[in-house]
């Protein structure tokens, strides 16, 4: 009888040989090919629909961001960003420590009968009612709630209308105006049923920018 | 349209187009698992590997060569994660912890795809795409290779083989997994994910802050992790990112692909042991199960019960706005019935009842329809205990597909059940014993309890979902989930190879009148109920603790 060793090798060669041939072919040939015809087909998508503002990206169409005040004092980390009243504002964000940090998503993960988020949730209500001008049962969930990823680039329809009428005065517009913008902004459910009506937050404040 | 009608429609589209594929993909899996000839790719990959194709293995040797090749897969990942920082397209990160990368080497290798790490701020492109995504394919590819064991074990009579494991790998990942890939990445890249191999972009905002865009090969990464039932997020907000999922159409269809190949593998099973109608009972089942979670689930969600959601007015934390609720509690429910894991909400901020189906659903077994290949053999060993149940209660020895099941089928079936809930209730138990790891929650009271549990449910049944807010970086956690994976994924390979062994054997039984018809309604019933008086039964205190003390206080 020979060696038996070798045969009990064999199997863990066969094994490592099948893997370094489907690492050439599932991860190296296939994200290459695909990236290739990516970058050539649809380099906007590919590269992450980068938005511009006077030939300068200011971000995503994906990714929400924040559109607060300058800190008083840039070196506290304890100073909440205050939101900025001439912008829509996003949802609250969990992504880092002063939220939409693209480069830590993620959630909150705090459970639904957690007692801080469901404090909060009551200060936020108060808050965005009062930021906004108008009634605290009035501020729709999206609006007191972060999202699973902390990058949420839309609003609901009802938290956009609910911010028209703050972001004309902070502007000097009239709420007509904005309120078209608004309009303009709405997507709809994709194929009438799927998913949720909303608002892109980035594009309708470039949307501003642009209207002067 | 209002929210409850879209919801709906968007589920009958899902259900119509499952069915559309279940005929075709089922059929050419059947094709791909018992063709006599080779593709001329694949003589040369079997020239390459030292196989030859034509050979067969015994139930033992298949059963070495599927450990072998995930023992050389999880040294092989664990070294290309310690050394990321000597390769191309590191970002500049360092060598991942040992502790994280035995874990994640752990997890990819055995289809969970738990993750104890947030992808963009530790590892780098290649190992993204060359490590982990290669197991995306190749773990995919082996639960299918394991269930053709055993199909062919059904199927058999009077042989030792069961087929070869090296062919089954290399066809279910070139024939089916890789062209699918490819064109449906292709369609993710048009409907928005990145594919590039850049680092971060930084950005000046619109309103002067700053913020880094990250880059990444990320579509063809994202496809294979939902059709392969893997789930491993390219980002730390998996599918929530809008990278990885960027409008209600993606989301759609990374529902649709992570169900796709385990609701048809009953059509392959069927047309494999030559009667359609034992597949059909099969998919019954399966779909009873994953519409009674996605509607309980969906219920539970738009009630927004507990206190911060009351106070919000809607189950909105943890949720994208483009989803919404309907978007958010389909996924979380199939993600949960197949050993996906992937997540486009976050699971913690579930209601406490929503939160408990997502549990149960793993608790079930990944079988409705379950990960890719191990849902239907799961699936099949339940059938087995039911045969077995059907026969003690009119005394007559049991038999299934015309093989006897002897004490030898029943032991290897009882044990394959046991294994998974020991692993859960013992891993539970004990992390519930130390200071230390309770004081990992984030939650407190039921809800902590239920972030431990979802974890050890999460990591032995495969499924890589999260109650997010329990952190799990430390040593002893990331080792002890590590070995629950393994243990949950193999020891259950082990025992359905050796049933497959066992029947391939055996002398076929002529059906005769007094035989149990396993294709009728009576038999879907009673298949049903074994599933959840097994599950039910095993797991029951430990749900009173964590989701129903929390739902119904």
């Amino acid at each position: 009888m020979a060696n038996p060793f070798p045969a009990l090798l064999r199997v863990y060669l066969t094994g490592l040989r099948v893997l370094l041939v489907f690492t050439v072919l599932c991860g190296l040939a296939y994200p290459l090919l695909i990236t290739g015809i990516a970058q050539l087909a649809f380099s906007h998508q590919a590269n992450g629909s980068q938005l511009k503002q006077g030939g300068q990206v200011v971000g995503s169409s994906l990714l929400g961001q924040n559109f607060t005040l300058p800190k008083k004092n840039p070196a506290d980390p304890n100073e909440q960003p205050r939101p900025d009243p001439r912008w829509f504002q996003p949802r609250p964000s969990a992504a880092g420590a002063d939220g939409y940090d693209a480069a830590a998503s993620g959630a909150s993960n705090l459970g639904p009968n957690d007692a801080d988020l469901t404090r909060t949730v009551r200060e936020r209500r108060a808050a965005v009612a009062a930021f906004d001008g108008v009634a605290p049962a009035q501020v729709p969930p999206d609006a007191l709630t972060a999202s699973g990823s902390g990058l949420d680039p839309d609003i609901s329809p009802a938290y956009a209308d609910e911010q028209v009428q703050r972001v004309a005065r902070a502007r000097g517009l009239d709420p007509a105006v904005v309120r078209q913008l608004v309009d303009d902004h709405r997507t709809g459910r994709t194929l009438g049923f799927l998913g949720n009506p909303r608002v892109d937050v980035l594009a309708l404040n470039l949307a501003l920018v642009r209207l002067g | 349209m209002n929210a409850t009608l879209a919801g709906l429609l968007q589920a009958l589209a899902l259900v119509a187009a499952l069915a559309l594929s279940h005929r075709p993909l089922g059929d050419y899996l059947a094709h791909t698992l018992t063709s006599a000839k080779h593709l001329r790719v694949e003589r040369v990959v079997y020239r390459l590997i030292g196989v030859d194709g034509d050979s067969e293995q015994t139930w033992s040797s298949y059963l070495r060569s599927v450990l072998a090749f995930s023992a050389v897969s999880v040294v092989f990942l664990y070294a290309f994660l310690r050394l990321q920082n000597h390769l191309w397209l590191s970002l500049g990160f360092p060598a991942v912890k040992p502790a994280t990368a035995w874990n994640t080497a752990a997890s990819f290798v055995t289809n969970t795809n738990w993750q104890s790490y947030a992808g963009e701020s530790t590892l780098g492109h290649l190992v993204q795409m060359a490590g982990l995504a290669v197991q995306n394919f190749l773990s995919a590819a082996v639960g299918i290779a394991v269930l053709a064991a055993l199909i062919r074990g059904f199927r058999r009579t009077l042989t030792d083989r069961v087929g070869n494991f090296w062919v089954d790998l290399v066809r279910v990942t070139w024939r089916l997994l890789l062209p699918v890939s490819v064109v449906l990445a292709i369609v993710f890249v048009a409907a928005g994910m990145v594919e590039n191999l850049h680092a971060a972009t930084q950005v000046t905002t619109l309103s002067g802050g700053g913020q880094s865009i990250p880059g990444g090969p990320v579509a063809s990464q994202e496809v294979i992790k939902e059709l392969g039932t893997n789930g491993g997020g390219f980002y730390n907000a998996n599918s929530a990112h809008p990278f990885e999922n960027p409008n209600p159409l993606t989301n759609w269809l990374e529902v649709y692909l992570l169900l796709v190949i385990s609701f048809a593998l009953p059509r392959t099973f069927a047309t494999m042991v030559g009667d359609r109608r034992q597949g059909y009972a099969i998919v019954a089942v399966m779909v009873l199960f994953w519409v009674a979670s996605a509607s309980l689930l969906t219920f539970f969600e738009w009630q927004h019960s507990g206190s911060a959601l009351q106070a919000a007015g809607g189950a909105m934390e943890g949720k994208e706005v483009r989803f919404g609720i309907a978007g958010s509690a389909l996924f979380a429910s199939s993600t949960t019935l197949t050993s996906t894991g992937a997540v486009n909400t976050a699971h913690d901020s579930l209601t406490p009842l929503g939160g408990g189906v997502a549990i149960f659903d793993m608790m079930l077994g990944e079988i409705a329809p379950g990960g890719t290949g191990s849902g239907l053999y799961g699936m099949l060993v339940l059938a087995v205990v039911a045969v077995f149940v059907a026969g003690l209660m009119v005394g007559r020895t049991p038999e299934y597909l015309g093989k006897k099941l002897g004490g030898r089928e029943i032991k290897f079936a009882s044990l394959y059940i046991l294994t998974t809930p020991a692993i859960v209730l013992i891993g539970t138990g004990v992390a519930m014993t130390y200071p230390a790891e309770r004081a990992d929650m984030l939650n407190s009271g039921p809800h902590g309890f239920s972030e431990v549990l979802y974890a050890f449910t999460s990591a032995a049944n495969n499924n890589g979902s999260a109650f997010a807010g329990l952190t799990v970086t430390s040593t002893r956690w990331n080792t002890a989930l590590g070995l629950a994976m393994l243990f949950g994924r193999l020891l259950p390979m082990v025992f359905v190879l050796a049933l497959a062994g066992s029947l391939a054997r055996q002398h076929p039984v002529p059906v005769t009148a007094g035989t149990l018809p396993t294709h009728r309604p009576l038999f879907v019933g009673m298949l049903s109920g074994v599933v959840l008086i097994v599950v039910g039964l095993t797991y029951f205190p430990a749900l009173a603790l964590g989701p129903l003390a929390e739902g119904l206080h």
